[in-house]
């Protein structure tokens, strides 16, 4: 299923459940929308960076690689993250710059101390790369946040770069990131705008509500 | 849209100003406008329509699309009076047309009888001031089906073996089932619960204009952009706009309650987008900015008469805040549920609604719901199992597995009315119109936690009667971060350890109302717009009566 269509597609087999009135209200704000939304995703498929150099650009790459790596399954690669942190550091997440700005040439440093005949995170290979990230992850361990909005409070760099790049592969494809969707294809997140039941193996079989039984007088716990 | 829609001049002498056109707000400007008076609704936040939502996690949480902003408005936390507080993050609220409405869960429980009599029942309880309300849930329940059928809320009447009286079934069948639902009906059977389908603030079948649910998947915390969820953004303003006697003007802040010197409101100060100070004078004003900006505006409003903040000889505005207690388990099962499909909730429990508290050890109740709510980039933030790789090809692995495969039980329960947690003005911090930010004191009560320890360990033991491969219940703390802002502006009939009267005119200024999560007395059990909503058409019809006969001149 083609990602880029998805919210066309929702509209066209919209009819059963939508109002006419709905659609017909709607219909142009919504088009627009979604056109501009897809030109969105499209332009930042061109691999033109903004913010980063193109070295730059690379060791993000290696390091986001680390976080979701790419094995049978697509990971931060195929799914274009460089280039969504990219646009990002200019828009929403501009408040990031300067750790990437301070960041990233520690990181380089870190590696050098670690391997002294290594130059850059980029050139090493996987195992080294995990032990430098592991040195900079202060957190593991910790219980996870519920609520990313106040957990990510991105005080060190390489947080900041974990938090970015699980936005980059999980966004709604529409938003320019997650390309061509790979990263909700791995996590079983259908890409359509709106859905059907049985939505899952468990209501499948479901027969329909029946009345609790008959109690002959309220339960108290 | 071809709408006459009114320009009101600031000069210009409206029957009413409704400040917050949110749960309360929105009903109240409908009611009003439809029963013939002029309207205008000053609302702080953006107008913002279906076409302006979207399914961008980081727009809508990152940015807070919807929601009030942390940087322009900073808050402040504390546990206690005595303590210096801390600037942080202290709450959440809607901040548009349709305030929290627009991106709320959608849960709408009515309160139950008990709800309004809890203090005649169960006696005083140390460390609280726990009180009965004034009205009770047979004054309420004409306006409990009044918000079902003019909103849009879908159930099955008499479901629920614990549910109070009704006049009315509801107007549309409960929302399809959700994997969770099953699974949670299932187990909660196995141990004897009485479990149901979930009353819903969302569209089962299509109404003019609005479409039913169509199941995208981001709902908590997003707009619908269907209009299939019942906010007041689609089920309210648009009527009260119809009238072409409302004028909604939004990015609209007001911070100020003006009085003429006979101690009578005439209007409402506030800034526009580009800070310009603005006043709109009014018969009347109705106070509809939720519990954290109600308060806040009473008191930023001191004046003369009133040197603790307008209306507020009592001293309890901003004080008895209710949270809501809870506690919440997630488990992971063998097949995908694909509970990202749909809306948070489909089935629940009230079997807990009042638990005899002799026999348990504290006092309270509440009930249960078999949910997910979380989007994907917020799943992968926070969904995974304690313990679980935080990257790598573990954290990875993990994720494929959990996302379709996890479900959450969030047990919702009642909050104590204690005089130290409340909002008030933080004395040092300001927000960037210069004005003293929100401050919140809270500390929960010793009941409030136990109830939701045990609250949390019902959900652990329906996941075991489910046979959940993993599950864990996060530890208990106390609370720091408000989301229902309830009882800062209490209803009751002495003027001297109340805000509001039973008609919500404050006690103190004749044409001044106060209508949203404030009012409320107690807490309810965890799902309070439901209740916001029908004080809210039940006071427009008071203030409706009073306006006629003359009362607010």
């Amino acid at each position: 299923m083609s990602i880029d269509l998805s919210r066309r597609d929702f509209l066209l087999r919209a009819g059963s459940g939508i109002s006419a009135v709905w659609l017909s209200t709607h219909w142009p704000a919504v088009l627009d929308a979604a056109t501009h939304a897809r030109q969105a995703a499209k332009s930042t498929a061109a691999p033109r960076f903004t913010f980063f150099t193109p070295e730059e650009a690379a060791e993000i790459e290696a390091i986001t690689s680390r976080i979701i790596p790419s094995d049978d399954t697509p990971g931060a690669r195929e799914a274009g993250v460089v280039f969504f942190i990219d646009k990002a550091l200019g828009t929403f997440a501009a408040d990031s710059q300067k750790a990437y700005r301070e960041g990233l040439p520690e990181v380089q440093t870190r590696i050098r101390e670690m391997f002294p005949n290594l130059k850059k995170f980029s050139a090493a290979s996987s195992a080294q790369q995990d032990e430098v990230l592991s040195s900079l992850d202060e957190s593991s361990g910790n219980t996870p946040q519920r609520n990313f909005r106040r957990g990510a409070s991105a005080n060190s760099f390489f947080e900041t770069v974990r938090f970015h790049t699980i936005v980059a592969f999980l966004i709604d494809p529409e938003s320019g990131g997650n390309r061509n969707g790979v990263g909700w294809k791995l996590i079983g997140r259908e890409p359509d705008h709106m859905f059907q039941p049985p939505f899952g193996y468990y209501d499948k079989d479901y027969a329909g509500w029946q009345p609790n039984p008959a109690d002959s007088e309220k339960t108290k716990a | 849209m071809s709408l006459d829609l009114p320009k009101y001049k600031t000069s210009d002498e409206v029957d009413f100003v409704v400040v917050g056109s949110g749960a309360a707000g929105g009903i109240i400007a409908k009611e009003l406008s439809t029963n013939g008076f002029r309207v205008v609704v000053l609302e702080q936040g953006p107008y913002l329509t279906e076409s302006d939502f979207s399914h961008d996690e980081m727009k809508v949480l990152g940015e807070d699309l919807l929601t009030n902003k942390p940087k322009l408005q900073p808050t402040s936390f504390r546990k206690t009076p005595n303590e210096k507080a801390k600037p942080q993050r202290a709450l959440v609220y809607g901040r548009c047309v349709g305030g929290t409405s627009v991106h709320f869960t959608a849960n709408f429980w009515r309160f139950h009888e008990i709800d309004f009599i809890e203090r005649s029942k169960v006696g005083a309880i140390p460390g609280a001031d726990l009180r009965d309300w004034p009205i009770t849930y047979a004054d309420l329940e004409p306006y409990y089906t009044k918000v079902e059928w003019e909103i849009g809320v879908s159930g099955l009447a008499g479901a629920s073996p614990f549910d109070p009286p009704r006049s009315k079934p509801y107007p549309m069948p409960p929302l399809p089932v959700k994997g969770s639902g099953v699974i949670f009906e299932r187990a909660a059977r196995k141990l004897g619960w009485h479990p149901f389908p979930a009353p819903m603030a969302i569209l089962s079948q299509p109404r003019p204009g609005r479409s039913a649910c169509i199941n995208c998947g981001f709902c908590l915390a997003f707009g619908c952009e269907v209009g299939a969820k019942s906010s007041s953004l689609v089920a309210a303003i648009r009527v009260a706009e119809k009238t072409s006697r409302c004028e909604i003007r939004p990015n609209s802040y007001v911070h100020r309650i003006e009085l003429d010197n006979r101690g009578r409101v005439m209007g409402a100060a506030y800034f526009d987008e580009k800070r310009n100070v603005h006043v709109q004078k009014a018969k009347a004003v109705v106070v509809c900015a939720n519990g954290a900006e109600t308060p806040r505006l009473l008191l930023l409003s001191a004046n003369k008469q009133f040197p603790n903040g307008l209306a507020n000889s009592s001293g309890v505005v901003g004080k008895y805040l209710m949270l809501n207690s809870g506690g919440v388990a997630t488990g992971v099962f063998e097949h995908p549920l694909n509970d990202y499909k749909g809306f948070a909730v489909s089935r629940l429990v009230h079997d807990f609604y009042e638990l005899d508290h002799e026999k348990v050890g504290f006092y309270g109740g509440g009930g249960m719901d078999a949910r997910f709510d979380q989007t994907p980039i917020g799943f992968a933030m926070g969904g995974l199992p304690p313990g679980s790789p935080r990257w790598g090809k573990g954290f990875k692995d993990t994720l494929a597995n959990n996302f379709t495969r996890t479900m959450e039980l969030f047990g919702h329960g009642t909050s104590l009315p204690v005089e130290s947690n409340s909002f008030s003005l933080d004395p040092d911090l300001k927000d960037a119109w210069g004005l003293p930010a929100l401050c919140l004191t809270y500390k929960d009560h010793p009941d409030d936690i136990k109830l939701s320890n045990w609250l949390s360990q019902r959900a652990m033991e329906l996941l075991d009667a489910a046979g959940a491969k993993q599950k864990w219940a996060p530890t208990i703390g106390e609370q720091q971060f408000a989301v229902h802002l309830l009882g800062t502006c209490r209803m009751g009939t002495d003027p001297k350890t109340s805000v509001i009267n039973p008609d919500h005119q404050t006690h103190d200024v004749k044409n001044l109302f106060l209508c949203d999560g404030s009012s409320l007395v107690t807490s309810g059990r965890g799902q309070p717009t439901m209740t916001i909503e029908a004080l809210a058409f039940r006071a427009a019809d008071r203030i409706t009566a009073l306006a006629k006969r003359g009362d607010l001149a």
